[in-house]
């Protein structure tokens, strides 16, 4: 691989047998499988693999239209793909493969919660109702589907005090104990990015999918955003797969990072393995294949890679 | 004075059966955004379960206590209509879900003619009458000439509607299904992005709608102590007006609205003419419709950008 310029490693890799991911993490929670997806004529998303490590952050990054979220769609059962497998194993050994499961089983049992580019909290719901509506599963159960709850038995008072707990200590985490009888709706860009990805710990999710959590922050909300993302891999062990163009957030947090143009894996590896990958750079740049070694040599990378 | 006050306690009376109606188009629009224009027939199949429940009660049962006989009959009422809600859903609207925004307002109007065709052919086309429950009247004030009363029928309907509401409240407030319904109603996708089982939410706001029409079903064979087949279509559009006037989604509109409209209906025969007292109503329909289409207590439709 050193020696090649940047077209024949293009060529190979198109030639390449796509299930042979060299370098995937040793013990993934999500394998992402020859993975198609087609709508009429347009492939959003050509013959995917990957592979999502247990425990880690993992980014999805590229530019504009290269088929991100429609990775993230078919992830999280919004689309049903034309092709390919998605298969996650849960640390006991539960194996399930997502694209066959109905929406809301891929977050009641394969335990996957997800955000999106725009924000999708409950507005005029509060706060601290947001974060309840996500642990519906326990309560529900608890309150003997809501005839125990009207009547105010114990056991579910058990259970939604167990809730309400739960929920003040996320809403502490994010900061906004101040806040939380508040409707969600009135709350800052930032803390409602905040919120959400507080939500989505809710579900109790093994992993978490974030669609462009950094969009539109300031600097200062971009960093308390690491560091929450930070302590949800750290000590609640949930594995991340994001969706990010800010750099900053993707090279300082990921673990592993994967690179998507036009619906086609370009790249897959470590940060710095990435920073350094010139048809990443090309990608990111908007330059033709034929130009990749010119922007090698530009760059400075060629040396590097002789 | 009196003859007003004995006409507010009379339009309340009404006011609440078309609250208790007006409660489950409001939920069931709330939650996917179709109106349910089956629902005043849901309203008046629960009326002729009420009925037969009545008459096996008493006639054959020769029971005659009559706080369990209400009790009993309001119970399996209940039961009952909220199956026929739950199959109705499964039915004529669920398979429809994905399909164009008219697809389940026509199978509503199917359901509606489908429903007091049944009712007719089965039951036949007269009006059922019961023997009058309950005659006693409490009599609140009294100056020889007028007598302003509260019959116990009307004492029971605005209890009944009270007490029901709270529970109700309480339900959707406060309980995880309340949460998950309100959740559904604002954005149905992500509900069931966190473990919320879409299906079955809407599944129980049909039951708990139907549950609701059955109790209005059921008192208002006590107030009239006679239904008919085509009971369910004037009722029925008062109250969708009564949601729509009191905010067409929102929970304590509808009941505000049913309250508005009883009280207008009943005045308006009361002082102008009986002949014209559903043109009153929908009168008011129209009136909102042009210069508040939100209603009362609902909210500006907001453009998402």
């Amino acid at each position: 691989m050193s020696d090649a310029t940047g077209l024949t490693r293009l060529a190979t890799l198109k030639d390449e047998p796509p299930a042979a991911m060299p370098g995937g993490p040793a013990d993934p929670i999500l394998v992402v499988d020859h993975l198609t997806m087609r709508f009429g004529g347009l492939t959003a998303v050509g013959d995917v693999s990957f592979k999502v490590g247990r425990g880690d952050i993992t980014a999805l990054i590229g530019p504009n239209g290269a088929g991100k979220t429609t990775v993230f769609n078919c992830i999280t059962g919004f689309y049903k793909p034309t092709e390919g497998m998605i298969r996650l194993r849960q640390r006991e050994g539960e194996t399930y493969l997502l694209e066959r499961l109905p929406g809301h089983d891929v977050n009641r049992l394969a335990r996957v919660a997800r955000t999106f580019q725009n924000i999708r909290l409950f507005p005029q719901m509060t706060v601290l109702e947001n974060l309840l509506v996500a642990m519906h599963k326990p309560l529900m159960r608890a309150s003997g589907f809501s005839l125990a709850g009207i009547l105010g038995l114990p056991g579910y008072r058990r259970a939604q005090d167990e809730a309400i707990a739960k929920a003040a200590a996320w809403i502490e985490r994010i900061g906004l104990t101040h806040r939380a009888d508040e409707p969600a709706g009135d709350l800052p860009y930032g803390d409602q990015r905040r919120l959400e990805i507080a939500r989505a710990m809710c579900t109790d999710p093994v992993l978490l999918c974030l669609d462009e959590p950094a969009a539109g922050l300031n600097p200062r909300e971009s960093a308390d955003l690491n560091t929450l993302l930070r302590l949800i891999r750290d000590e609640f062990g949930t594995s991340v797969l994001l969706i990010e163009h800010d750099m900053s957030v993707v090279m300082q947090i990921s673990d592993r990072i994967v690179v998507l143009d036009y619906g086609i894996k370009i790249a897959d590896g470590t940060p710095d393995q990435i920073r350094n990958d010139t048809r990443v750079i090309a990608a990111y740049l908007g330059v033709d294949d034929e130009e990749v070694a010119a922007v090698e040599a530009e760059v400075g990378l060629a040396g590097t890679h002789a | 004075m009196e003859f007003f006050a004995q006409q507010f306690i009379n339009g309340l009376t009404l006011g609440s059966i078309y609250g208790l109606i007006a409660l489950g188009y409001t939920m069931v629009f709330g939650i996917i955004g179709m109106v349910n224009f089956a629902h005043g027939d849901v309203f008046m199949l629960s009326s002729f379960i009420a009925l037969i429940f009545f008459l096996i009660l008493t006639t054959w049962l020769g029971l005659t206590s009559v706080a369990l006989v209400f009790l009993i009959v309001l119970i399996v009422a209940m039961v009952l209509t909220a199956l026929w809600g739950w199959a109705i859903e499964r039915v004529a609207y669920r398979p429809l879900r994905g399909s164009f925004r008219l697809a389940p307002l026509i199978s509503a109007i199917g359901v509606s003619i489908f429903l007091s065709n049944f009712v007719q052919v089965v039951q036949g086309a007269r009006n059922k009458p019961v023997p009058p429950l309950v005659r006693d009247v409490i009599v609140l004030y009294e100056n020889g000439q007028y007598t302003v009363t509260l019959s116990y029928k009307q004492a029971i309907i605005m209890t009944t509607t009270a007490l029901l509401l709270a529970g109700f409240w309480y339900l959707v407030q406060r309980t995880s299904f309340g949460r998950a319904q309100r959740a559904c109603e604002q954005d149905r996708r992500m509900a069931a992005l966190l473990g919320i089982n879409v299906d079955r939410t809407i599944s129980l706001t049909f039951v708990l709608g139907a549950a609701l029409a059955a109790v209005a079903g059921t008192l208002y064979l006590l107030y009239y102590g006679v239904v008919s087949f085509s009971d369910g279509f004037v009722p029925g559009v008062k109250a969708f007006t009564a949601a729509v006037l009191g905010g067409i989604g929102s929970l304590p509109g509808a009941v505000l609205g049913g309250l508005i409209i009883g009280l207008i209906e009943t005045f308006w025969s009361a002082y102008f003419s009986i002949e014209y007292k559903d043109v009153a109503a929908f009168l008011i329909l129209i009136v909102v419709l042009i210069f508040k289409p939100s209603g009362i207590l609902g909210r500006p439709e907001v453009e998402k950008v």
